[in-house]
């Protein structure tokens, strides 16, 4: 799906609607991953309620968005879950969801094959489980690969195999492929971002720009594997990658996180990027009219990035790894493939980290039980 | 495996496929293959919410489009074809 300028700058204004909505369902989680985007961990009180979903569900159909990016936490916590996932797939909301695959015994592997409209992502973080472990907790690889197993089993047919790129997993791009292949299963690849508990692993998780070098190359001779316009910051090497290569954050994407509160992107999840709550006036409301909102769909200046030739490629990087790595909008991503963004951090005397606003995090360590 | 498109056959827009008007033009969803596609004209977009009021392509457009546009927006329609938004009786 390549977009053309033209096309590129009508995004950047805004649309009617998101293309991409996520929706992190419950900040329970089972597990606690170093890097996780939501600091997720204990429910959330406040957490939306089954008819305020379903209501949600209801608007997000009216507003024709055609698939909702169910995440979380683990959204399978949720005991509503199959209602809420067939509320909205019987009114032709088609439901993505993330999930770590542990919920996914032999019952559900088949409830789930029997919904349409319905795509799954199982995660880890490794192609065996020495790695992934290391950050999504022991036992969490062999639960994510039984849930693998029982989706097979079951003929779900084709799910996705979901990846944060990392220092160490981004030496196992091949081995992902075959794994992939073994199960007739799609592979998606995404950005470590600093956001969320992210902020303390980024440092030493992300790729080196040599990593990044390789990574883009390896996806290009790959447009099947979906990367949800993850790494358009490494779209200045050359060619672009698959995707709409750009910064979404409001214009075309937005978050609705459990307690209805929505943000301009899954990985700002801080008050400084807040738009407002669903519980008010509704989505469309917050949409529509958020000031913040508003501002992101004004044409911004390419600050630090002006003068590089490969400005209109990347245009200026992610507004989410900026934010947490604590460089300004105006300075290049943190990534930035010439190494422009290093530079601006190292140049940086006072380096002011936000942390997130909304952190579920669990104060005692989790541990999976085998099954 | 599809047909060819042949503009002087009847043509619909899919059932399977959603359009979510925009101001550059639409939005078309494709629930079963889950392909977005961008319809990047407003007149395309009436073209293709209209295509199936016509016993053809070729009429849709002799009543829609100016003729000098006829062979543009069937070469658009082969496209909309191939990606299984439009489809035949």
């Amino acid at each position: 799906m390549g977009a053309e300028s033209s096309l590129r700058n009508r995004f950047e204004r805004g649309l009617a609607a998101p293309i991409c909505l996520t929706w992190e369902l419950t900040y329970a989680c089972n597990l606690a991953c170093t890097h996780c985007l939501s600091s997720s961990g204990r429910r959330d009180p406040r957490e939306l309620t089954t008819a305020e979903a379903k209501a949600l569900i209801d608007e997000i159909a009216a507003m024709q968005i055609f698939y909702v990016n169910v995440g979380g936490g683990e959204p399978m916590i949720r005991r509503d879950f199959f209602e809420l996932v067939e509320h909205a797939v019987n009114q032709h909301v088609g439901v993505k969801f993330s999930t770590n695959g542990t919920r996914i015994d032999r019952d559900a592997a088949k409830r789930l094959a029997g919904i349409d409209y319905l795509d799954i992502q199982i995660s880890i973080d490794g192609v065996d489980a020495l790695t992934s472990d290391r950050i999504r907790g022991a036992g969490s690889y062999d639960a994510a690969r039984r849930a693998m197993d029982n989706l097979r089993d079951a003929d779900f047919g084709q799910f996705k195999i979901s990846v944060v790129m990392t220092k160490e997993n981004v030496e196992q791009l091949d081995d992902f492929e075959v794994l992939a292949k073994s199960y007739g299963a799609e592979l998606r690849l995404t950005r470590l971002r600093p956001s969320g508990r992210g902020v303390e692993v980024w440092n030493e998780l992300h790729p080196t720009l040599e990593q990044n070098r390789g990574l883009y190359r390896w996806l290009l001779e790959r447009p099947n594997v979906l990367t949800g316009d993850s790494f358009f910051h490494l779209s200045a090497l050359g060619s672009p990658l698959e995707g709409l290569n750009l910064c979404g954050a409001g214009r075309v994407v937005c978050l609705i996180d459990p307690v209805g509160d929505v943000y301009a992107c899954p990985f700002v999840i801080h008050d400084e990027f807040l738009a407002g709550n669903v519980r008010d006036a509704g989505f469309a409301s917050v949409w529509t009219n958020s000031e913040l909102f508003r501002s992101l769909r004004e044409p911004g200046s390419a600050g630090a990035c002006a003068s590089c030739g490969s400005f209109d490629a990347c245009r200026g990087g992610c507004m989410a790894a900026k934010f947490f790595t604590g460089l300004e909008m105006s300075d290049p991503d943190p990534e930035c493939v010439f190494g422009h963004g290093e530079a601006a951090l190292a140049a940086k005397r006072v380096l002011i980290r936000p942390i997130s606003s909304a952190d579920h995090s669990r104060k005692v360590p989790v541990t999976l039980s085998a099954r | 495996m599809v047909d060819a498109f042949d503009a002087s056959r009847y043509w619909q827009l899919s059932e399977m496929v959603s359009l979510r008007d925009e101001e550059f033009g639409a939005l078309a969803y494709h629930h079963v293959n889950r392909r977005l596609v961008f319809l990047k004209s407003r007149e395309l977009v009436d073209v293709v919410r209209r295509l199936g009021d016509y016993e053809s392509a070729n009429e849709a457009l002799g009543a829609i489009v100016a003729p000098d546009q006829h062979d543009r927006y069937v070469a658009a329609l082969a496209t909309l074809q191939k990606a299984a938004l439009i489809n035949g009786r």
